[in-house]
């Protein structure tokens, strides 16, 4: 069993600020760590590596610094890990990002054959959910996106049954492998590195994959070139100008008095929904 | 379990000097730091001075992520009436390399220091946090256990370098724990400047810096002094104040922060700045007097851990380096003759200390705490006389010069007796000299 999982260094969300003048985003001094939603595809796969054995090996493209982030994974459990990075990588949209991933997979593949491939259901600074689904579908591999469980996998039938959120409800999907799923959050918790974890974390060499390495077979699809997306426009959200109110009584029955008071005042429709709530009631009443 | 030579606790700046000399020096040493990466629990000014991380890195300035050298030092001293009165020094060969003096932003410095600390040699390990140490029968020190599961370490020796909180000795009751009259507690903010700015109102060419300490009612009376540095383009401003102090006062330092970037003197140079970090931190002021053990079987203090800071001349991470090189090279001596990390064979690290410049400015100002404690004339009163006199010789107004001395000398007699004036010219002098 084979497992592959694909993570992405983000800046921390929580911490991000836009200039206020340029829009852009300002990544100084802001800590980066591991697009949390990965975090989930991770544990799942180390849940599998618990139960059945498995060899884990996780990948990201990114800069140099990325290794920080592929380094934490190792601590948790994972048997490999792989920095995909190179010059003519960087200005990637998720077209370009998911044709380098699977090209290193494909790669990958190569040496020991995958069974499954994990990533997060989105990342947080990007949020557009389609490198998984890209990378599926260019290595011609199932799809199943916003997995919230993993029900049974028999790897001999070489067969999976999932649990997929979906509008609505849950649907128990049934796939073969080798597959892709990009995991929702929540569907578990990320386990606290042992110690040997952190001594291997520390030791093990992260391999770094050029172009090269990673068999890209051509060179326009990857890095700003093969990005055939175009920001036109970077814009922080304008917070709501309204104003807090401040309400105040000398007891809670009078706080509680002069709240009420000015809900009523400020949302009139409120009135009449609650006259026509009580004459509910009153109707109920009266029929029982 | 893993055994190592010797297990480094913290990642700051005593604890990046132990690890890298031992790792050099071939010692397999593990470094576990609690903060996610070196640097994100440390906190300073920050001034590096050169002299110590040459002993270690002799060609660090080829690398090292430094803001500005000072080419320049003011000295503040401000009043109730929100006056400031001041003296800078500027010296050519202040701005002349080698330079002696650097601004830095620790979180960028401590990421380079531990960088090197890899390249020598030593595991380090972050977001571990040592909750007790490892004995043997006899009672040495023979590891360090910490809060991960398999977490217990053996080493020949630990070295406490766990800052100023001193938690991992205090626990284990290799010392006192602190005691809240010995330190201060310092808040700063990192201000973002463009440089071109930066550099017009500091008066400064490329790369050029300014340090600005600043003392006076700034502190409310209260043991403590306020900082202004300029980094390559931003601005560390803070303040600190003896902790006892503040809690007595029912003061924040936020609030003494907030009165010091407020203050006319201060305002412009900030004006139009975004704050870009927020931070404070302890710091062990209580000099000589307040030092613990520092040596035992298994195990040294060093840095902050140990209370080496230097208040009087804002000095802490120069003697942290050098303490933590002098233990490493005490136990690389012992490593190498093949004796054990007893408390004797340990005291090597005492003896440098002894002989060096950190033991000797510890013991010229070890007065100065009490002093300030117990003395609060010199916090108080005198910046108020010193400004008044200031002003009194500066505005015109007819009156001879003469009257203006004689009335100088009045308020300071009225205020303080000639012989409250002589006792403290020589308490002063006493703590100083």
């Amino acid at each position: 069993m084979h497992i592959a999982v694909c993570i992405k260094q983000v800046p921390d969300s929580a911490q991000i600020r836009v200039h206020p003048v340029t829009n852009t985003i300002m990544r100084q001094g802001v800590p980066a760590i591991v697009n949390p939603f990965d975090l989930f595809a991770l544990e799942e796969a180390l849940r599998i590596k618990d139960q059945s054995g498995a060899t884990i090996t996780v990948l990201t493209m990114g800069p140099p610094q990325a290794e920080d982030a592929l380094r934490k994974c190792l601590s948790y459990g994972a048997d490999r890990a792989i920095l995909i990075t190179d010059k003519v990588f960087s200005g990637a949209d998720t077209l370009a990002t998911s044709y380098v991933l699977a090209s290193a997979l494909r790669t990958l593949d190569a040496q020991q054959p995958l069974d499954l491939i994990f990533t997060g259901k989105q990342t947080i600074d990007g949020d557009t959910a389609q490198v998984g689904p890209g990378i599926a579908i260019r290595l011609g591999y199932q799809l199943l996106t916003y997995v919230s469980a993993i029900r049974e996998l028999n790897v001999d039938a070489r067969q999976i049954f999932v649990e997929r959120r979906a509008e609505g409800g849950v649907q128990v999907l049934q796939s073969t492998l080798p597959a892709v799923i990009t995991m929702l959050e929540g569907a578990n918790e990320m386990r606290f590195a042992d110690m040997p974890g952190m001594f291997r974390a520390a030791r093990q060499e992260v391999e770094r994959w050029d172009r090269e390495a990673a068999g890209i077979a051509d060179i326009k699809q990857v890095g700003l070139k093969g990005s055939p997306t175009a920001v036109a426009q970077v814009f922080g959200p304008k917070p709501k100008a309204v104003k807090a109110v401040r309400i105040e009584g000398d007891t809670p029955v009078a706080l509680a008095d002069a709240f009420v008071e000015r809900l009523f005042t400020d949302f009139p429709q409120l009135e009449d929904a609650l006259l026509d709530h009580l004459d509910q009631l009153a109707d109920l009443g009266a029929k029982s | 379990m893993e055994k190592f030579d010797v297990i480094v606790v913290g990642a700051g700046p005593s604890g990046n000097g132990a690890a890298y000399t031992l790792a050099k020096a071939g010692l397999k040493v593990l470094q576990l730091e609690r903060g996610e990466s070196p640097g994100t629990k440390n906190v300073q000014g920050a001034i590096l001075y050169s002299d110590a991380l040459e002993k270690l890195i002799p060609d660090f300035r080829d690398s090292a992520p430094l803001e500005r050298h000072v080419a320049e030092q003011r000295m503040w001293l401000m009043d109730e009436n929100q006056s400031c009165t001041g003296a800078s020094y500027r010296d050519a060969r202040f701005s002349q390399e080698p330079f002696n003096r650097y601004t830095i932003i620790r979180s960028r410095f401590d990421r380079w220091f531990s960088e090197q600390v890899k390249a020598a040699g030593a595991l380090v390990v972050c977001e571990t946090t040592v909750t007790g140490l490892l004995r043997d029968d006899a009672g040495k020190v023979i590891g360090v256990r910490t809060e991960r599961e398999q977490g217990d370490i053996l080493a020949d020796c630990v070295i406490l370098a766990d800052g100023a909180n001193a938690l991992v000795g205090s626990r284990a009751g290799l010392r006192p724990p602190i005691d809240g009259k010995d330190m201060a507690l310092a808040v700063k903010e990192v201000l973002f400047l463009p440089k071109e700015t930066l550099e017009a109102r500091f008066n400064v060419g490329n790369k050029q810096g300014v340090v600005i300490e600043i003392a006076g009612n700034i502190t409310h009376g209260m043991a403590g002094t306020g900082f202004l540095y300029t980094n390559k383009d931003s601005i560390s401003i803070g303040i600190g104040c003896m902790l006892n102090d503040l809690k007595r006062q029912q003061l924040t330092p936020y609030q003494l922060l907030e009165g010091l970037k407020q203050h006319p003197s201060v305002a412009p140079l900030i004006a139009g700045a975004e704050m870009k970090e927020y931070s404070a931190h302890l710091i062990p002021e209580g000099g000589y007097k307040a030092l613990p053990q520092l040596v035992g079987d298994g195990w040294m203090i060093v840095g902050d851990s140990a209370g080496f800071v230097n208040a009087v001349h804002r000095e802490g991470s120069n003697l942290a380096m050098t303490s933590g090189r002098f233990a490493a090279e005490c136990l690389i001596e012992l490593h190498q003759a093949g004796k054990p990390a007893t408390a004797a064979n340990l005291s090597g690290y005492k003896q440098r200390l002894d002989d060096s410049f950190v033991m000797a400015d510890l013991k010229k100002y070890q007065h100065v705490p009490d002093l300030l404690n117990d003395q609060p004339q010199f916090l108080n009163l005198y910046p108020r006389l010193v400004s008044d006199a200031a002003r009194d010789m500066l505005i015109v107004d007819g009156q001879t010069k003469r009257a203006k001395q004689q009335h100088i000398m009045a308020q300071f007699r009225n205020k303080r007796s000639l012989l409250g004036l002589l006792g403290d010219a020589y308490r002063f002098w006493r703590a100083f000299r």
